[in-house]
């Protein structure tokens, strides 16, 4: 009997083993799997086309230099609009509301998190693009900007939540000690909670950005899907397509194994390891914080 | 007393300083107010424009007339399978990985990987996920476009947040809770089965919950793995294709021309209502969970 219950255990440990080390085989597997499917494009495409401005499937252009572009434009507007936006409203949840604001503003963001991208992308379609055509007199409300918008919503709860969360881990004697030095709430918060918490805010914007970049119905729905190069900020204005849309519209009508099957899969390699350097970078700086604190509790 | 002090304190300085401040708070308050009201107002907008579609012909009805009439019930079902799906697959794997980082993973560099895989899963794009089921599932295995592609896409899209909360949960239990049981001489395993994860199954569960919201309403990884445009009977088995909410949102507020809003309205509200509602019991599992612990 016992020789059994020490057998079932060590199974079990195994089984739980397996499941511990499972994370790191899928990201191999999803690797690989991209790089058979996607690697076969530049020995199919030659690369001048691949560099070129036009983006043509059906003619075999397969310039990705519009759709970098308008992915760009995209994550840049987003950016702009977010990172403002979200490290100042999580420094009223975290610094300035009282608790019950704070009680009652932690939630309504977790909930725009929840909100599917289909159902952003939809309200774009039926609500904001229409809106943003009258309102600066476009011929079409489908632009980058709508994009960058809706962008920025799905970012913000990732910015604020995080922030929010670097915000707290400054210590209260902190703020204590610049208030009795005379200083008022207002410059403690600018002067001192933000830069002491600076490497927390900068993850979650990173993280944010992340978010951003691999977004795709939401995009895919209110862009207009036009891939043209963007140039200067009038893009921002104009139909643009980014990477995320393209594979999304196009890979289910293509043919396995035909070039056009082969560039979609090195769109998504180049997403995979734009997405990959972002969340490294960002895990990099938590990493080595944590480090540095268990070094000086040690 | 205390007002006259800070009164004698001001100088003409500290006035205008505060001035600003108050001037500053106003305006951080108005940037937050800024976030919030963009999720009201598309909440409430889905909720007053679909609320009256929501009868239950609509929502137990098959769609036709080219989906411009009728209901969406095949999508709910579809939706209902594929969530059922993934949870089979990811609920397992994720909790037992969570079980391994929390009670049995050594301080190393293995472990660090695992963790640093765990962070890379969590970052890559949904549609990164939908090629990779496409490729892998669907034409390499040959299970074609069906339910269990999508549900194993899901899944190990899911895993992220599934092990990041459960680990998350297991740790909040005691040490010694452990130690105690250890020192009855009960086997590791026995202690995490009666005793960690009895404490720490809120937690869990609300993790779980969290992560299949976010599978309900994905339509980048179901795609190219199992969606159907339009399907006049409910799947019959895990490799049958099926309609889904999310997608099913999509094709009728972009491909099909001439849709009555009513329908786009009511089949987004519905998905709101699925996906909020987890949200919501989730939350609420965690706050009584937090209420009843006896640590």
């Amino acid at each position: 009997m016992s020789n059994f219950r020490s057998w079932l255990e060590k199974f079990i440990f195994w089984a739980i083993r397996i499941s511990g080390y499972s994370a790191i085989l899928f990201v191999i597997a999803i690797f690989l799997y991209l790089l058979r499917e996607g690697l076969p494009a530049f020995s199919e495409v030659p690369l001048s086309n691949l560099l070129s401005e036009r983006w043509y499937p059906n003619e075999d252009l397969f310039g990705l230099l519009p759709l970098l572009g308008g992915s760009l434009v995209v994550i840049i507007g987003a950016t702009v609009i977010a990172v403002p936006i979200g490290i100042c409203t999580a420094v009223y949840i975290a610094e300035v509301a009282p608790p019950w604001a704070r009680e009652i503003l932690k939630p309504i963001v977790e909930v725009l998190a929840g909100i599917p991208s289909v159902v952003l992308g939809f309200f774009g379609i039926v609500i904001l693009a229409p809106y943003l055509r009258r309102a600066l007199d476009l011929p079409t409300g489908l632009t980058a900007l709508a994009g960058s918008l809706l962008l920025a919503a799905t970012s913000l709860p990732t910015i604020v939540s995080v922030s929010e969360d670097a915000l707290y881990s400054v210590p209260k004697s902190f703020r204590d000690a610049s208030i009795a030095l005379g200083v008022t709430e207002w410059q403690t918060i600018w002067h001192m909670t933000l830069p002491a918490a600076r490497t927390g805010v900068l993850t979650a914007c990173m993280l944010g950005i992340g978010r951003t970049v691999g977004e795709t119905m939401a995009v895919l729905m209110v862009t207009g899907n036009a891939p043209v190069i963007p140039r200067g900020i009038s893009s921002l204005f104009a139909p643009v397509r980014t990477m995320t849309a393209t594979i999304a519209a196009e890979m289910g009508e293509v043919a396995t194994g035909s070039a056009h099957y082969h560039v979609l899969f090195l769109i998504g390699i180049t997403l995979f390891l734009i997405t990959l350097a972002i969340n490294l970078i960002a895990a990099s700086v938590v990493f080595r914080k944590r480090q540095r604190a268990e070094r000086i509790l040690s | 007393m205390p007002k006259e002090i800070e009164k004698s304190a001001h100088s003409s300085s500290s006035v205008s300083r505060n001035r600003i401040q108050r001037a500053g708070f106003l305006l951080l308050l108005g940037i937050a107010l800024f976030t919030v009201i963009p999720i009201f107002l598309i909440i409430g907008v889905v909720v007053i424009r679909g609320f009256q579609t929501l009868t239950p012909e609509f929502i137990f009805g098959f769609p036709y007339n080219g989906m411009k009439s009728g209901g969406i019930w095949p999508a709910i079902v579809g939706t209902i399978y594929l969530v059922l799906g993934t949870a089979l697959f990811s609920v397992p794997i994720g909790v037992a990985a969570a079980i391994y980082l929390s009670e049995y993973a050594p301080v190393n560099r293995v472990t660090q990987i695992i963790r640093i895989a765990i962070i890379t899963l969590a970052g890559i794009p949904s549609v990164v996920y939908g090629l990779f089921g496409l490729g892998l599932f669907v034409i390499t295995l040959k299970f074609g476009t069906s339910i269990i592609a999508g549900a194993l896409t899901l899944a190990i899209m899911n895993l992220p947040v599934i092990i990041s909360t459960s680990e998350e949960a297991l740790r909040t239990v005691p040490h010694s809770f452990r130690v105690t049981s250890i020192s009855l001489g009960a086997t590791k395993w026995q202690t995490i089965h009666r005793i960690v994860l009895p404490q720490a199954q809120s937690g869990i569960l609300t993790g779980v919950i969290l992560g299949l919201e976010r599978a309900a309403g994905e339509t980048a990884p179901i795609l190219f793995t199992v969606a159907a445009f339009y399907l006049p009977q409910l799947p019959r088995s895990p490799f049958d294709q099926t309609m889904a909410l999310p997608y099913h949102l999509y094709v009728i507020s972009t491909q099909v021309p001439g849709m009555p809003e009513g329908i786009q309205y009511g089949t987004a509200l519905v998905l709101l209502i699925l996906v909020l509602g987890m949200n919501l019991f989730a939350t609420v599992i965690r706050s009584r969970a937090r209420a009843r612990r006896q640590w």
